[in-house]
């Protein structure tokens, strides 16, 4: 008797066991997914994150989550309005900025076609390039991992397994990197207090530090992911993630987007011996 | 953020690049590798070096790596027909090179003392890849051929556009000065006045060039396929590659007429070759033609050399307040003549 009912309690609680682990992956699920994809290696026996890649959101516009809006510009109406979206921030959406911060964004946001970077074809920093609505190329090597990006040229190199400091601070930042199994995990700092993170506004100081993680989630997507840390600016670190999808047209390629000569009208119209005329 | 000359220097930097590119630097750093004349070039040279292939099979172009070189394009004039210098020659030559660049140093250019080191315009800042040649243009010719009339009417005309109108507005400055696009990155890319810097990275099926100046990255595929749309123009053109045993091989055509590389035309089509012939040492060569500007193809080459550094951000657009300055130059100029009248 008490041999089976022993047997009973095992068998309960290996089934109460059972039940409760659908129930646990769910609650560890959201962004970080668990997935068993595994991608294919390069020849030294990494995972091969090679090829063009493109983000599909209108974090570009605003990372947080936001309802379709009125464009800056009143005369390009509907064409250059802004598009909604769910947001990349993971949980509540909530950027958690110091108030001091939080008042200079609303700033940053009333005055955004004077001060987004963006608009004088300046480079868009890390991650803003990452998300911004243009290809960018991973070309793989030992040693170094190029980032190219199509917009304005940009360009990161990724120092693989390297501990060296950036020499100076500057736009795109110093970026080492290392793999954690199939992620390639990139550490970013040195970057400059210039750039946004999206058009409406969302800053940074230049304590900005970046933790990237690229996962492949299948043979045509990355997962990205980016810790955000910048305790001048924010009350604690927080996170966007995304997925990156493949292009995978015949002869994809990045064209020239030297946006500088766009700009001109912008940056120096006041300084013409004669105004353009229309 | 790196030192960055301002762009009202530039035509000082024109200046001393012409004279530097015929210069070895200050310093003992001359890279002491005589580039192999063309035809054995496809031969390595030494019995123990072998060419390194990458991974996945591919010959090995990877680094950190500077164009700068001791020969100018063209060769001087009193050299004639003599296109390569004699190892004595070659010594004597390094040394007058030297000690010019020492003077230079010391006493500033045009009489006005300034300190070219500070700004990395010093060639101690940089290795030079030292070639036996006397020239980087190739043949007994040594420089560039003569433009066919149309092109030199083409040329002429977009000066008489410009002429009283250079100040008017950015359009009527130099890509450089616009951030647009550097004097010497090409293809074919040339050495330029200073930061004449690249970084190559190769993954399956592409070789990527990054320039320092201006953080401009061809990423060219290796498979050979066809060039982008005809309307499609690219101020650095479209570039194809493939492999050619150890040599890479890169075509490119589809530039804007608004690079006019020697008077060239929206025409120019640029074939290049990098073959590497020592771990520190690229052999690179370059064949230009454009049959609206030219009656016939010409070619070049040089070394491009490794050194032990890493590639700086050149933030130009980001830092361009030589624009500013010279439209707003300008207009104080122009206002200060008119309240004399």
């Amino acid at each position: 008797m008490r041999f089976r009912l022993s047997k009973l309690i095992v068998s309960g609680a290996a089934s109460l066991a059972l039940a409760a682990i659908p129930a646990a992956a769910q609650r560890a699920g959201g962004n970080a997914q668990q997935t068993t994809y595994r991608a294919p290696r390069t020849a030294d026996g990494k995972a091969d994150l090679n090829g063009i890649w493109q983000a599909m959101n209108t974090a570009n516009w605003d990372i947080r989550p936001h309802a379709a809006a009125q464009g800056p510009d009143l005369m390009l109406g509907a064409q250059f309005s802004v598009a909604p979206g769910i947001g990349v921030i993971e949980g509540d959406g909530e950027i958690p900025y110091l108030p001091a911060a939080a008042a200079k964004q609303k700033e940053n946001y009333a005055n955004r076609m004077k001060l987004d970077p963006e608009v004088k074809c300046y480079l868009p920093g890390v991650p803003r390039a990452t998300y911004m609505p243009y290809p960018f190329q991973i070309v793989q090597s030992q040693k170094y991992i190029m980032l190219v990006y199509e917009y304005a040229g940009g360009v990161r190199t990724i120092y693989m397994d390297s501990n060296s400091k950036p020499p100076a601070d500057s736009w795109m930042g110093w970026s080492n990197g290392h793999w954690e199994g199939d992620t390639l995990v990139v550490d970013v700092t040195g970057l400059n207090d210039q750039t946004w993170f999206d058009r409406a506004g969302n800053f940074h100081s230049d304590a900005l530090h970046v933790v990237e993680r690229y996962t492949p989630r299948s043979p045509d997507t990355l997962m990205y992911e980016a810790t955000i840390e910048d305790p001048k600016t924010f009350s604690r670190p927080w996170k966007i993630s995304m997925p990156l999808y493949r292009h995978v047209e015949k002869n994809a390629q990045l064209l020239e987007y030297k946006c500088p000569e766009f700009a001109e009208e912008v940056l120096y119209g006041s300084l013409r011996k004669k105004p353009l005329t229309k | 953020m790196r030192h960055r000359l301002l762009p009202s220097l530039l035509s000082f930097a024109a200046a001393v690049a012409v004279t530097l590119l015929t210069v070895a630097p200050a310093s003992a750093q001359a890279q002491n590798v005589a580039a192999k004349p063309a035809a054995a070039a496809t031969n390595s040279g030494s019995k123990t070096w072998t060419a390194p292939k990458t991974p996945d099979g591919v010959p090995d172009l990877q680094g950190v790596w500077t164009n700068q070189t001791s020969v100018p394009l063209e060769r001087p004039p009193a050299l004639g027909a003599k296109e390569f210098y004699t190892p004595d020659e070659l010594a004597k030559k390094e040394e007058q090179d030297n000690a010019a660049a020492a003077r230079r140093a010391e006493a500033g250019e045009s009489g006005v003392h300034y300190d070219v080191a500070q700004f990395g315009l010093d060639r101690s800042h940089s290795k030079t890849g030292v070639t036996e040649r006397t020239s980087i243009i190739v043949g007994p010719d040594g420089k560039v051929p003569p433009l066919l009339p149309a092109a030199q009417q083409r040329q002429a005309a977009r000066q008489a556009a410009n002429r009283g109108h250079q100040w008017d507005g950015p359009e009527n400055r130099a890509l450089g000065e616009r951030c647009i696009l550097w004097p010497n990155e090409g293809p074919p890319m040339l050495p330029e006045g200073y930061n004449s810097n690249m970084q190559i990275v190769q993954g399956p099926g592409y070789v990527a060039i990054e320039q320092e100046m201006i953080h401009d990255t061809r990423v060219i595929p290796t498979d050979g396929r066809a060039h982008v749309a005809k309307n499609v123009r690219l101020y650095l053109g479209d570039s194809v590659g493939h492999w050619e045993g150890n040599t890479l091989v890169v075509d490119t055509t589809n530039f804007t007429d608004r690079t006019a590389f020697r008077g060239s035309s929206e025409n120019l089509h640029v074939i290049e070759r990098f073959t590497r012939t020592a771990d520190d040492t690229i052999l690179y060569q370059f064949t230009i033609d454009d049959p609206t500007t030219w009656d016939k193809p010409w070619s070049g080459e040089l070394p491009i050399t490794k050194i032990n550094s890493q590639i700086y951000e050149y933030a130009c657009q980001e830092g361009n307040y030589g624009m500013r300055n010279i439209l707003s130059g300008a207009r104080a100029t122009e206002k200060a003549e008119a309240a004399k009248q």
